[in-house]
């Protein structure tokens, strides 16, 4: 048993280097934040679905050595965001942003919603308020016959023939 | 008024399936280039064959050019490859390739086996100079205009149709088919 516990820890331990990455040192806590949230909010372009943050592709690795470079030289997260855009397209906001071109995909899913949400109203007030059939006299005195056997009873469909 | 009841819900189907019929036919993963229409951004490389000299753009102004980002450890490049040596043969319009993330002695030894359609390569060995091209994938391809303008930028290996409908269109000043 302990053995196996030795090796589980031995082959957990090794798996950490795995995924060895460049650790970039900061200066400050606020510089290492900016970097966090940068690094959040650009998409890598090679695992389209990843944040730079998250990203193991390399060209993730070098955005991420670029972004912490300007960061170094003193660039706003706005002139960072603005490199990476200027040269991969809005595509590469992780973040789609909010402008007229992509109103549809912000505000679509919400739209539908609620469409379906009027149409669904709709259909169920008009049944609330649809009058239910009441029998005129009419109707009703032949009712009364066919209870009494007195008339046979027609435009019965529902019922099958013995 | 029956009808219409039947006729929106069909409009609206209607109107999905052609939504979804070009939608879905386009590849998601491709990311158009924001150079296209754009002077083509910093060229300032060493070449392959001779670390001393450089190709930058200056060197690119001129006549239409054809910029091929390539590796030797890029499986794709070679299935362009072939398609690279003709257009190189037929002289059709220069052809820089753009070494990216490379080894040196690897490139050479992949040119000397695959062939070389390349008028001069340019050697990027850290990535930096693919990152302000908007380079992401390899191969990527961008044609230049005689000003040096981005025309075109085609990610992922050339096609024979590519180059028939836009490539050799586009480098003759024509519009693309």
């Amino acid at each position: 048993m302990r053995r196996l516990i030795l090796i589980v820890a031995l082959g957990v331990w090794s798996a950490a280097y795995a995924y060895a990455q460049p650790v970039f040192e900061f200066q400050s806590p606020a510089e290492e934040q900016r970097f966090r949230h940068l690094t959040s909010e650009l998409r890598c372009l090679v695992c389209q679905n990843q944040s730079l943050a998250d990203s193991h592709a390399d060209l993730a690795g070098d955005l991420r050595r670029e972004i912490f470079e300007r960061l170094r030289a003193g660039k706003s997260d706005q002139e960072i965001i603005d490199f990476a855009v200027r040269r991969y397209g809005e595509f590469v906001l992780y973040r789609p942003p909010v402008n007229t071109f992509t109103l549809g995909l912000w505000w679509g899913p919400l739209a539908l919603l609620l469409l379906g949400a009027i149409l669904l109203w709709r259909a169920v007030r008009r049944r609330q308020t649809e009058p239910s059939e009441r029998p005129d006299a009419d109707q009703l005195r032949q009712a009364e016959r066919m209870l009494q056997g007195q008339d046979p009873i027609e435009n019965d469909k529902t019922e099958s023939s013995p | 008024m029956r009808l219409l009841r039947y006729l929106i819900p069909l409009a609206i189907f209607i109107g999905l399936v052609a939504l979804l019929a070009v939608g879905l036919r386009r590849d998601p993963r491709l990311v158009p280039s924001p150079f296209v229409g754009k002077p083509a951004p910093t060229l300032d490389l060493p070449t392959l064959n001779d670390p001393a000299q450089r190709i930058t753009n200056q060197m690119l102004a001129g006549r239409p050019t054809l910029i091929n980002i390539w590796a030797s450890w890029c499986v794709a490049c070679r299935e362009e490859h072939p398609l690279l040596l003709e257009l190189s043969n037929q002289q059709a319009l220069p052809i820089i390739g753009f070494n990216y993330k490379d080894d040196r002695e690897d490139a050479r030894q992949w040119l000397q086996r695959f062939g070389d359609p390349y008028s001069d390569v340019a050697v990027d060995e850290d990535g930096r100079a693919g990152i302000e091209w908007g380079v992401y994938g390899v191969p990527e391809t961008f044609l230049l205009d005689a000003k040096g303008t981005v025309v075109y930028k085609h990610v992922g290996p050339l096609t024979p149709a590519i180059i028939e409908q836009k490539i050799l269109p586009l480098a003759r000043g024509q519009a693309p088919r």
